[in-house]
């Protein structure tokens, strides 16, 4: 009895859902866009895990440290309301926060143009090697960044005799003292930008000798026809046009990787670093997040590094459209 | 059918005899004609400038003076890492050596040792910070590349309605530092109890946006035709996604799978984990480094095993992706 029972319990389950699925047959046919959905239902299933994980993790931060930017809080009371307070307490009474961004302006201004300079030549540059020879370089430029070994710095930097700059200095007569690298608030931002140059070759890197791999051969032999005389000619008419658009994902990648510096500073010259000499906009960030659990205020400086990222990368996209046309 | 395949072959290959007999002829002419001195060597120069010709818009002079600048920084480059990896192998009194050198004189082990005997003195077993770093990196890595190329396929190859509108957020979502998702993301993980867990810091990394980006793109270059004919064979969208638009995308999933691994086997899950036991081995060999100048040496044997795992896994993809590349007959 039970068994039977539960079978037509199973089967009318089966049923609602068809007949649900019919009702929602019908009800997708009375709109276009509404039959366009529902026709592509599956398509949408296989998207979800994606869209979910990415809206919770990316898209609703953005709004929650956009509306905390004008609360006070600390993870236990709930937000209280402050309007515009935090944003001028940063601008008028935080002189850390005004080095902060003038840190991270000087690095942006010289990593960011710079590095992506140094990736494009070197990617170039080794696009022009026979192929076996061209796997190990491109090993060699992207060891840097592909290990992160900051560590190795902090011993070349090191304070005392036995660092490796100070050593070969000595050696040389040039000093006649240890230098102390990265105690001093004078070396700090100099070694911090070479550090950020030397990993500069990441990402943005890889994708550019993609690019420059992707390359029509048969456009070089035409170009050459057409009076191309040099390589520096078959770059700007050919090159450079034919790879636009990793040239504009490799500026996006630069920029976002050159404001979001500060890992680098931590690990070399220790939080805060002397003077706050190598203090980065985000390395403030990470100090009002999980050391004084001031979000509020936190959620203001990533507001403005949000502003300002956005607002960067739209002036550069305009800039890169704009040298090829 | 065989029959005048092998006819085919046999005309083919008497043509193919006649031809190299009247090339042997005609070179034998042309020696006879030219009776010039030193005739071969001329004729090697010819062969040089034709081969010459073949590397277009190139000057020698050009060639040389890259290619030296090429190696300066190449080395530059790559010599932090050979300090690394000759520092290891450095007993005591080569690493306090001034001036130091660059190569390992005479090399021990005794620097991994000692490492052995600090991290079996540990509270937390070492093979537990190892095992939470494998397991956080190789479900993230998975993860991403399954669920985000997924998601990459649709927003590649259909015009659903939303979609341009999802990928405009993630393209956005590239241009701006990860620094300013991470406190809303704590207060997220917080709410959602992942705190001190695992998944606080794999969730995050499988709905980065900078692989499906990369997927999106990759993906843009396969014709539609493979799609369609799978559909009127009668496959599933997610047959078609798994077993004929993967295996076409196979670079850049490989390209996917260097990126996320890099980053996740150097999370030190300070910020989100706090229990000992879960934290990760970046964490516990910066606790090693923190100890300072007497733990040098096992420093040193540290550095280089944390960077020979990224190293082995990005030489082993590159050439996949050079034998894919090879192999896939696309243009």
């Amino acid at each position: 009895m039970e068994q039977t029972v539960q079978k037509e319990e199973k089967k009318s389950f089966k049923e609602k859902f068809q007949d649900f699925r019919k009702r929602v047959d019908l009800w997708s046919r009375k709109k276009p866009l509404r039959r366009k959905i529902y026709l592509d239902r599956f398509l949408y299933l296989m998207m979800f895990p994606y869209v979910l994980l990415f809206f919770t993790f990316t898209v609703l931060p953005v709004f929650m440290s956009f509306i905390l930017s004008f609360t006070d809080f600390n993870m236990l009371e709930f937000p209280r309301w402050m309007g515009w307070e935090n944003y001028l307490n940063l601008f008028l009474e935080d002189p850390i926060f005004i080095t902060a961004i003038k840190n991270t302006l000087i690095i942006a201004v010289i990593v960011g143009p710079g590095g992506y300079m140094i990736s494009f030549v070197f990617a170039w540059l080794i696009n022009e090697l026979p192929r076996h020879l061209r796997a190990v370089v491109t090993f060699v430029f992207y060891a840097p960044a592909l290990t992160g070994a900051i560590s190795i710095w902090a011993l070349i930097f090191s304070s005392d005799y036995y660092g490796w700059a100070n050593s070969i200095l000595m050696k040389l007569q040039i000093i006649h003292e240890p230098i102390t690298w990265l105690r001093n608030a004078k070396y700090i931002l100099p070694i911090v930008i070479a550090v950020q140059l030397w990993m500069s070759m990441g990402v943005n890197f890889l994708t550019l000798i993609a690019g420059l791999k992707s390359v029509n051969k048969e456009l070089y032999e035409a170009g050459a026809i057409d009076g191309i005389k040099n390589r520096w000619q078959e770059l700007w008419f050919i090159t450079l046009p034919s790879i636009k658009d990793q040239l504009l994902f490799s500026a996006v990648i630069q920029i976002s990787n050159t404001l979001g510096v500060g890992a680098v500073t931590t690990a070399l010259c220790g939080f805060p670093s002397v003077q706050y000499a190598g203090h980065t906009i985000v390395n403030h960030l990470s100090d009002y997040t999980s050391n004084r659990f001031e979000l509020g205020y936190a959620s203001a400086i990533a507001t403005l590094l949000f502003i300002a990222s956005i607002g960067l990368n739209s002036l550069i996209r305009k800039l890169i459209r704009k040298v090829g046309s | 059918m065989a029959k005048t395949k092998a006819e085919q072959l046999n005309e083919e290959t008497t043509q193919n005899l006649e031809l190299s007999r009247k090339e042997k002829q005609n070179l034998k002419k042309a020696r006879h004609i030219d009776s010039r001195p030193f005739a071969e060597i001329s004729d090697l120069k010819i062969r040089r400038h034709s081969k010459k010709k073949k590397r277009i818009n190139r000057s020698l002079g050009g060639d040389i003076a890259l290619f030296v600048f090429l190696a300066f920084c190449g080395i530059l480059s790559i010599l932090p890492l050979i300090m690394i990896v000759n520092n290891a192998f450095k007993p005591l009194d080569e690493i306090f050596k001034f001036p130091p050198n660059i190569f390992v004189r005479n090399p021990t082990l005794n620097n991994f040792a000692d490492l052995a005997v600090v991290l079996g003195t540990s509270l937390v077993p070492f093979s537990r910070y190892l095992f939470n770093t494998v397991y956080v990196t190789i479900l993230g890595t998975f993860g991403h590349v399954i669920i985000a190329s997924m998601c990459a396929y649709v927003l590649s190859k259909y015009r659903v309605p939303g979609g341009a509108f999802i990928f405009n957020l993630i393209v956005y979502s590239l241009m701006f530092p990860s620094s300013v998702t991470a406190t809303p993301n704590y207060i997220i993980l917080n709410s959602l109890g992942l705190i001190d867990t695992h998944w606080s810091i794999i969730l995050p990394v499988v709905g980065g946006s900078m692989g499906l980006f990369l997927m999106r793109q990759f993906m843009n270059g396969i014709s539609m035709d493979y799609i369609e004919s799978a559909k009127l064979d009668g496959a599933s969208e997610f047959r078609i996604y798994l077993q004929i638009v993967m295996p076409l995308v196979k670079p850049a999933w490989i390209t996917l799978i260097i990126l996320n691994f890099q980053s996740l086997w150097n999370t030190g899950g300070t910020t989100t984990i706090y229990r000992e036991d879960y934290k990760m081995l970046s964490y516990a060999i910066n606790q090693i480094a923190s100890a300072g100048v007497a733990r040098t040496g096992t420093l040193n044997a540290v550095a280089l095993i944390m960077i020979i795992v990224p190293i082995a896994v990005f030489i082993f993809s590159q050439s996949n992706v050079m034998e894919t590349m090879q192999h896939s007959g696309m243009k």
